[in-house]
């Protein structure tokens, strides 16, 4: 690979950056109730320990973990328990929440002495990590314990932060890179600390210049962390494709990190484990950014996990314009909304309202087989192809064109001339491939 | 926020490049060939562009109103077809010629197969080589106000020289856009510089044909012998417009360099073995039949069974 780090295929999307980078994090204090789906994260949902009518304090449990794959729920206001109830989340399903009554005095519980990490054991911090809940903030919401126990520690080599952030319009993670680097930094050190024989790499696009400054300072004395800077492209920060620009190492569906020696995690992940090993806090917050040209003032919140949608909006200066189309996070990946009456979860990124909704004004036509896709495609399958086999309902053909490859970036679907929905009639044929396969 | 949203699957935007964006492009690429081809043969060869243009269009309009079908001349393909097909007529051919090739290319080869990007051939050279079956002595007769006698192909392959600086400017005989190696690679460029054509097919079609002259035409490696084929029989125009057309070539990269390579061989095989003088249309129809195939046995590796390497 001359030149910069990257991988082949990806797309060069507008990335509406710009709206909201320089805006500093602000902290929001929600007025309203706040609502705790019990499923914010892959595995098994979270089972409450409280019951309507509890108090509970800001920082306290309020859900335990439902197995091992799965995340412990903290309030992140005091108040009183209102309901345990079905609730509408970002996907659109009505899921188990738990939900508190805001009594407006953020009175926290104790979090208990802090030491310095030399002074924690490996299963200490695996320990605190997985007590504090949390997930991959990324998106996915993968139990971050889960990820730092793999069979073979020994074989890990590389944990990877993942400073992408190829999604157009998200400024979250450049923001904490930006204010506490210290934290990405510390966190990875704490993740580092488990894994004896390995490297630690600060993987950052180079539209990033002022961030990788940054990292690189404060990390010059450093003897197992390395900043790389990648190539800007989307999508860049895909785990896949993050692993293989930085360390030449390629992985397919069947194969998780870990099998070629490798750990991800996202900022706001890195920043959590800090959080958890080094403060005993647990998972309360996150950063989103409110964005998207319906937006009166695109901000960056530091806000408290269950707080409504609505009150996000209200604290960016409301809409300009009433929007077409609102996003919970990225306009690549993230899930559009029906409206704004859903909770903060630990993995939305950001809150993306678009005037116009593009894919509604794009009416598809005929696959030409210009071959766009192909070239967009960082799998590097033939997602025309798998299209018309999904349309179909050709299963076995479907695999059989390594269909399983597609990451479901959207890249195909944002190239495609005909303006045809690629990327959802893949996604739809392996959701129900693999629906097939649990049932097996 | 009375109302619902929509919602839809990610992702939520879309490149501003679409289907007749993309034809608008190739028609602008082709102007050069257009343009020269007007220069060269006269207001004659105009009348075939209008001509053939416009029956190309009315035949996907009447086919879609016949058949109740959505109206799809707004995407521009007929307009390309019909100059495609245009281009590749001899000016001294009669008008109507244009317009019955480009009803055939139209509704027997792409509407009747279900419209754009159903056609397993190009229209236009299947158009072509419709009428050169069907009107044989008509569609070889070159013979015009600025030039008589043979093109410069049959010229060579009797044996006889040929002035290979015309060829390369397009001052010789031939179809009306054929000629100007000049114009085409012209307008080409522009395809390339937009992204919309890639090297891959023309550079294998033409560095296979190129290779196949020097071992089997028993001229050895003669550089005017080699620069009069690449320049005449219409080689420019069939590599970068016609063997690119997205329809009919293989999607995979492998699979275009496969096509190229092919394409350049029958062309070798058609013109130093075949009775005829040219073979870039009847190597791309065949090589466009072949497609399927091809793809067949080029899908690519995905990412990290081998296929991130490219």
């Amino acid at each position: 690979m001359a030149g910069k780090l990257t991988f082949h295929g990806g797309i060069h999307p507008y990335d509406g950056k710009d709206l909201s980078k320089d805006k500093p994090i602000t902290d929001i204090l929600p007025t309203g109730d706040l609502v705790y789906p019990l499923s914010q994260h892959i595995g098994a949902p979270a089972v409450p320990i409280v019951q309507k009518g509890d108090h509970v304090l800001t920082g306290q449990k309020i859900a335990e973990a439902g197995g091992f794959v799965s995340a412990p729920i903290y309030a992140t206001v005091s108040g009183t328990v209102k309901a345990i109830e079905p609730h509408r989340v970002v996907v659109g399903d009505a899921i188990h929440s738990i939900v508190i009554e805001n009594d407006g005095k953020y009175e926290e519980v104790d979090y208990g002495e802090t030491k310095p990490l030399e002074a924690h054991t490996k299963e200490e911090i695996l320990r605190k990590i997985q007590e504090a809940g949390v997930v991959g903030m990324g998106g996915a919401g993968f139990p971050t314990h889960v990820k730092l126990s793999p069979k073979e520690p020994d074989k890990i080599e590389y944990v990877i932060v993942n400073c992408a952030e190829c999604e157009p319009y998200l400024t979250s993670d450049y923001r904490v890179m930006m204010e506490t680097p210290e934290r990405i930094v510390g966190g990875l050190k704490c993740s580092l600390a488990l894994f004896d024989n390995a490297k630690g790499i600060l993987a950052v696009e180079d539209n990033k210049p002022d961030c990788i400054a940054k990292l690189k300072e404060l990390t010059k004395d450093e003897e197992r962390i390395t900043v790389k800077t990648l190539k800007t492209k989307y999508p860049q920060g895909a785990e896949r494709q993050l692993i293989y620009a930085a360390t030449g190492r390629a992985i397919n569906c069947d194969m998780l990190p870990s099998d070629v020696g490798c750990i991800v995690n996202n900022v706001d992940t890195v920043s959590a484990i800090y959080g958890a090993v080094l403060e005993n806090k647990p998972l309360m917050y996150r950063i989103v950014t409110v964005t998207g040209d319906a937006i009166a003032d695109p901000r960056n919140f530091r806000v408290r996990i269950g707080t409504n949608y609505h009150e996000l909006v209200e604290h960016a200066g409301g809409f300009v314009q009433e929007p077409e189309k609102i996003v919970s996070g990225g306009p690549m990946m993230g899930f559009a909304l029906f409206d704004l009456d859903v909770p903060t979860t630990k993995t939305a990124s950001a809150l993306l309202c678009m005037k116009k909704d593009e894919v509604s004004a794009a009416e598809p036509s005929a696959c030409i087989n210009c071959g766009m896709c192909v070239e967009a495609c960082p799998g590097r399958v033939l997602p025309a192809r798998l299209a018309k086999m999904a349309e179909r309902g050709d299963k076995e053909g479907f695999v059989a064109m390594n269909g399983m490859e597609c990451c479901e970036c959207g890249c195909c679907s944002f190239v495609c001339p005909a303006k045809r929905p690629l990327t959802q009639e893949i996604k739809s044929m392996r959701k129900m491939i693999l629906a097939d396969r649990r049932k097996k | 926020m009375s109302e619902l949203k929509k919602v839809s699957s990610n992702p939520h935007v879309r490149s501003f490049v679409t289907t007749n964006k993309i034809m608008l492009c190739v028609i602008a690429a082709l102007m050069p060939a257009t343009c020269f081809g007007i220069y060269n043969f006269g207001l004659r060869a105009l009348f075939h562009i209008i001509i053939t243009v416009l029956s190309a269009v009315g035949s996907e309009l009447a086919f879609d109103l016949i058949c109740k079908k959505k109206i799809t001349i707004g995407d521009f393909s007929a307009v390309l077809t019909g100059l495609l097909l245009a281009l590749n007529l001899p000016v001294s051919a009669p008008l109507w010629i244009g317009a019955v090739g480009a009803a055939f290319a139209i509704v027997v080869v792409k509407m009747l197969f279900g419209g754009l990007g159903q056609n397993f051939m190009n229209p236009a050279l299947g158009g072509r080589c419709f009428l050169l079956i069907s009107f044989t002595s008509l569609m070889t007769n070159f013979d015009c106000d600025a030039y008589s006698g043979a093109t410069p192909l049959a010229a060579l392959k009797a044996g006889e020289r040929v002035n290979v600086y015309n060829m390369v400017i397009g001052k010789t005989a031939g179809t009306i856009g054929e000629t100007s190696m000049v114009a085409i690679v012209l307008g080409a460029c522009f395809l390339l510089l937009l992204g919309i054509i890639d090297l891959r097919i023309p550079g294998s079609y033409i560095v296979s044909f190129v290779i196949f002259l020097c071992l089997f035409s028993r001229h050895g490696i003669d550089p005017d012998y080699i620069a009069a084929h690449l320049s005449g029989g219409g080689l420019m125009l069939g590599a970068f417009f016609m063997a690119t057309d997205y329809v009919t070539r293989p999607i995979t990269r492998a699979g275009q360099y496969v096509f190229g390579i092919l394409l350049g061989i029958m062309t070798g095989i058609f013109r130093v073995f075949g009775a005829g003088a040219e073979g870039v249309s009847y190597a791309i129809i065949f090589g466009n039949l072949l497609v399927p195939l091809i793809e067949k046995i080029t899908c690519p590796k995905p990412f990290g069974r081998g296929g991130e390497k490219r």
